[in-house]
Formats: structure tokens, sequence, C-alpha cells
């Protein structure tokens, strides 16, 4: 089967940052006027010569949005089911050497997790989960999706890659999203931040959307992690891969998320700092690159640039999340993936996108369609 | 003077603008711009509310004498899921109007032929009033005739592109061909559109993102609701044939009549 490896080894990593960091100011304003823009542009819009034109940007993505979107953001929370590891990841608090008490929750620990979701007016979820394979492998997620299926209308899944049969059942099993992030496409640097564990397979992750879009899987969500290389580069990569994506897997609908590098227990600090003009620079360009993806802001993100970034460009928003297991309900107290942010409640930020003129939706898909 | 009224089904009309509820900027917004749209037929995607409960947030927004709903199957991908979800709709929603949309591409949701011929013979003999999404293709509606379909509502441009009439020859040839109502969807821009479309002599037409995402989404309402009906005023009134070049002050024939 070809993959998007041999795209993606077409294309060289310190070409392509020249590329971007050379890119003229007359090079924004032609990609600018533009009516179609492909992924040159998106590259040139993502330059250092871009800034000078972020709210021109902003301005064009507001549009955009708009008329794709509408004026709604999709809201959804995250519940991790456990934050058991057997890879090395430099900068995740989940990290094997890291020593902390593990946690995987057991069915009724599930419910209670779920339970909390409900009232809080959840109806789309994003189960988390590290990579222990032994004991959080397909049949526990099968087993979990099949005790939360009726009270969610969309299930999505954030957990370690898996082999296209292990997908197509959890396609069967009501699994409407998989996300599975890249976090650099960095050959050589993947390696230094990801030391051991099945992880430490750069290609087997890479070419992981490829199973996941085989599997008939309804949405697959891409992203880097912002932080550990350069993230124009890093973010061109994971343009090219979603623009191979959705011309091989042209019925599914693809989300990309901007996690940047956050503080957690024993792990290290940003190489790359990306702030928050960057970021705005970066979904404007997504945006004005790609009218239909999705994109989705977290928790990681502070109040308020989360409170001014609702009308620019992103389509769904996280509220009220824990990292931890447990952090709902069962044990608050358990080691988190990363500090959030933003910790205002879902009805506090479903109020805050009403006040922006957006309608917050709770449901837009129904599991007739499995 | 009001416009003829029009059948669809068993059901007359008056109003001839359809309105989707999908991207206002809250449930309020969408409820006043229906109302002073006029519109008769609203679709809303299954997808979109929650039948279990009695107290769905949009469906209770829409709760007025003389609106009907309109079920769409929006996020089906092929004939099996939209017969599956239009069941559903009928039993939740007690209508047996359906508005069939089956869009494997959601990048710009153009319609499945194959699957929405399949789907609309499937409804129509489980006793559906079928109005299928469709491309403007007057093959494809005359095949839709056949077996049974209640009206046909082919795309100006694709869905939410504002762009207008793109497809404007084959909807002529749409309009010119059809024994069902005409009703044009997707695409409609502005008031202008909708004008124009109805001049062409469609039947009606559905518009949404233009109304949604407008900054005044109930002013847009009715600018739409006021273009719909002069455009089919003029239709009715007969508008004159419109010449490319003026007609020649010495004319070829008139030898004849010497």
């Amino acid at each position: 089967m070809t993959t998007f490896k041999s795209v993606f080894e077409q294309f060289d990593w310190e070409t392509i940052k020249t590329k971007i960091y050379s890119t003229s100011a007359s090079d924004v304003e032609r990609s600018l006027a533009k009516i179609k823009r492909n992924l040159d542009d998106f590259l040139v819009l993502i330059s250092p010569a871009a800034q000078p034109y972020l709210e021109q940007m902003a301005q064009l993505s507001h549009e955009l949005t708009k008329k794709r979107f509408g004026k709604t953001i999709q809201m959804y929370a995250p519940l991790y089911l456990s934050n058991e590891c057997q890879n090395i990841c430099t900068y995740c608090g989940f990290s094997l050497d890291n020593k902390i008490k593990r946690k995987t929750l057991t069915d009724p620990e599930i419910k209670l997790e779920v339970e909390a979701l409900k009232k809080a007016g959840f109806d789309h979820v994003l189960l988390v989960t590290g990579e222990a394979n032994y004991t959080v492998n397909i049949n526990y997620f099968l087993n979990a999706i099949e005790q939360i299926k009726k009270d969610f209308s969309i299930i999505s899944v954030e957990v370690q890659p898996l082999s296209t049969e292990e997908y197509t059942q959890l396609h069967q099993a009501g699994v409407y999203s998989v996300l599975v992030y890249q976090e650099t496409y960095h050959k050589e640097v993947y390696k230094q931040y990801h030391t051991k564990g099945k992880k430490s397979n750069f290609d087997f992750r890479l070419e992981t959307p490829d199973r996941v879009g085989s599997a008939g899987i309804h949405k697959i969500g891409l992203g880097v992690l912002l932080g550990l290389e350069d993230w124009r580069t890093d973010s061109f990569f994971n343009a090219l891969h979603l623009d191979y994506l959705q011309k091989t897997y042209w019925q599914t609908k693809y989300t990309v998320s901007f996690p940047r590098l956050r503080p957690a227990e024993g792990v290290i600090k940003p190489n790359f700092i990306m702030d928050d003009k960057d970021l705005t620079q970066l979904i404007c360009a997504y945006r004005l690159w790609n009218e239909d993806v999705e994109i989705s802001l977290s928790t990681r993100e502070n109040e308020k640039f989360r409170n001014h970034i609702i009308p620019i460009g992103i389509t769904s928003m996280s509220a009220g999340s824990k990292t931890n297991p447990g952090g709902y309900v069962v044990d608050p107290q358990s080691l988190e993936q990363f500090e959030i942010s933003d910790e205002r409640s879902s009805f506090e930020i479903a109020s805050i996108i009403s006040k922006s003129g957006y309608e917050p939706v709770w449901k837009d898909w129904d599991r007739t369609y499995f | 003077m009001e416009t003829s009224l029009f059948k669809i089904g068993d059901k007359e009309l008056q109003s001839r603008l359809f309105l989707g509820t999908g991207k206002f900027g809250s449930n309020i917004q969408m409820e006043e711009a229906i109302l002073a749209s006029g519109s008769e037929l609203v679709t809303v995607a299954l997808k979109r509310v929650d039948l279990e409960t009695d107290t769905d947030a949009i469906l209770s927004h829409l709760k007025h004498p003389g609106i009907n709903l309109l079920p769409n199957t929006s996020g089906a991908r092929n004939a099996k899921e939209a017969v599956f979800a239009a069941q559903l709709a009928r039993e939740a929603l007690e209508t047996n109007w359906l508005k069939l949309e089956i869009h494997p591409d959601p990048r710009y949701l153009l319609p499945d032929p194959i699957e929405t011929l399949k789907a609309t013979e499937e409804l129509a003999k489980l006793g559906f009033i079928v109005l299928p999404y469709i491309h403007a293709d007057p093959v494809l509606c005359k095949r839709l005739e056949d077996v049974g379909t209640a009206a046909v509502m082919p795309l100006g441009s694709p869905i939410g592109s504002n762009k207008g009439l793109k497809t404007i020859d084959f909807l002529e040839i749409i309009i010119e061909q059809s024994k069902v109502p005409v009703i044009i969807d997707a695409g409609i821009g502005a008031p202008s559109d909708a004008a124009k479309a109805m001049e062409m002599g469609a039947d009606a037409v559905l518009v949404n993102t233009a109304i949604a995402v407008a900054g005044n989404p109930k002013l847009m309402a009715e600018a739409f609701k006021e273009a719909v009906i002069a455009g089919r005023k003029a239709y009715e009134a007969r508008l004159g044939q419109q010449y490319k070049h003026a007609i020649a002050s010495s004319p070829l024939t008139a030898f004849l009549y010497e």
C-alpha cells in the first residue's frame, strides 16, 4: 500500500525551512490576493514575512470560517481513561520514567466520569490514554466504548497507533474520529524526544493516518506538538500530510489542533517558543489555505486567548477539561498529562461563545449513521 | 396581489422560500429570521437534533403554526444510511417529508447521484415525500421522477459557497422538462440570485448560509422574502424576451408585405 511516507520522503526539512524564511512581502501579498490557495500559499502565509499582514489574514479567516461553518462552535470534552505508558517521551507527564502513581479506569469508574460529563452538557467525548498495549489495548477500548456509546453522539479517540484491523473494529463499535499527532515531522529530532517504547518508531506513527483512513473512520485529527521544533517548518509538513490524506481518503473529514507544549510534572521546557501572535497566524494560514478543515482549540490555551480567538477561524473547543484519569470525579489528584490553562466550566465557556455571537453546538452527529 | 400557490405532494404552499436552520449565531436569531422570511417549510438536520428529549434546543424554536419541518439526512454517506435515518426522523418528528441529502464528500458536500436515486426509490415506496438534493443534472431529474420523487432540488453552486446560479444552463433545462416542482438549493448567495431563479421559473428556492451568516439575519430574511415574491411575480407576468442586439430598423422581410 502506498502511504504518506512516499510523499514525505520527497521533501527535505532544511530546504522547506529555507523557503519559508526567505519568503518576501510581495509573495505574501500575492497569496492573500488569490481566491483559491494551495500548499505553496500556506507556506508563504506561515512565514515571518506574513506577520505584518496578520489583521488582514484574521479578517479573511473570519469570513471564510463563517461561510463554511456558520457562527457555531462545537463543544467537546476529553475523558482520560489511563495514564499507564510504556514510552519515554521527554515532554510528557505520562512518560514511563516519570515515577508517579499509574491509573486505568475500571467500568464503574468510567461510569462516574461519564455522569460528570453528561451533567456538564457534553455529547461529544474524546477518549485519551497513554500507550500500554498489555493492559490498555483494543479489548479495553471496545469494552469502554460499548459502555459509553449510549451517552454520546460522537466518540473520538486519542490513543496509541493501532492496526488497520483494529481501527475497523473501532469504527464498527461506533468511534467517529481518531486523533493521532505526529508531534514533530523532523525525523532526527523525533528520535531525541521519543527515546524508548513503540512510539520511538517514527515511520509507524507517520503511516497511522493512512491506516485510520483505510478503515473508514469518519474523521481524522492531525497535529504537531508546538515547541519541539521550528513550528513553521513542522506546520508545513503537517499541512502536506493533510493535503495528501484529503486527496487519498476523500470521504473522510479532517481536523487539526495546535497543542503548544505546556508545563507538566518532571518534563522538559519547550525548545522553540510560539507566542500568541504566531499561533493566531497559524490558525489563519490553515483557514486561508483550507476552507473546510476543522480547527480545534483546547484548554491548554489561556482565557484571554480563547475568548478572542472564537471568531477568527476555530470550529471546536473543549471546556472544563481534566487531563488525568479519574480527574472529573474518581481521583482528582491523579497525575495530569499537562497543566490546563483555562479552567472555566463548560457552561461558562458556552456563555462566552454565545456572547461572541456564536452558537455553542453540543450535538452534531447521530448514531443512526453507523 | 398574491403569487400563485404551488403544491408538493398533497401540501399547498404559499411561500416559495424554504429555509435551512444551520449556521445561525443563535437559535433566537434563527427563529426570528424564519418568521421574517414567511417560510412555511424549514429543513433541519437530523444529526443536530436530540430526538430523545422533548426539549431539543433547535426544535423548540421551530414550533410555530404554519411552519412545517423538513428533516434532512445530512451526514449520510450512502443510500442505506439515509433510508435508516429517514425512518428514524419520520418516527420522531411525525412527518413523512424528507430532504434527502447524500454527500460522501465532506469538502464540497456534493451529492452522490447513484445513491440518491437508489434511496429515493426506496423511500418513495415506503411512503415518504422525498425532496432530493442533487446536482443540476437534467437526466437524473427525469430518472428521479420515474421512481416517484415529490420534487427535485438541484444545486445552483456548491453548498455554502454563495456563488449564485453557476449551473444556470442546466437549471433551465431541468425547469423546462420537469413534471415535479423544481426547488433550487445551495449556493444562492444574494436576494438577486433568488429573484433570478424565480424569474427563470423555478418553483421555489432554499436558502441557508446567505441568511444565517448575514450581519442582520432577520433583515436578510425579509430581503429574500421580497426577492422571491418579486421574481415569481415577474415570471407569472411573463418577462419580456431579452435581445442581444437591437432589432434592425430595415427588416429583411419587409419586401414580402409591399
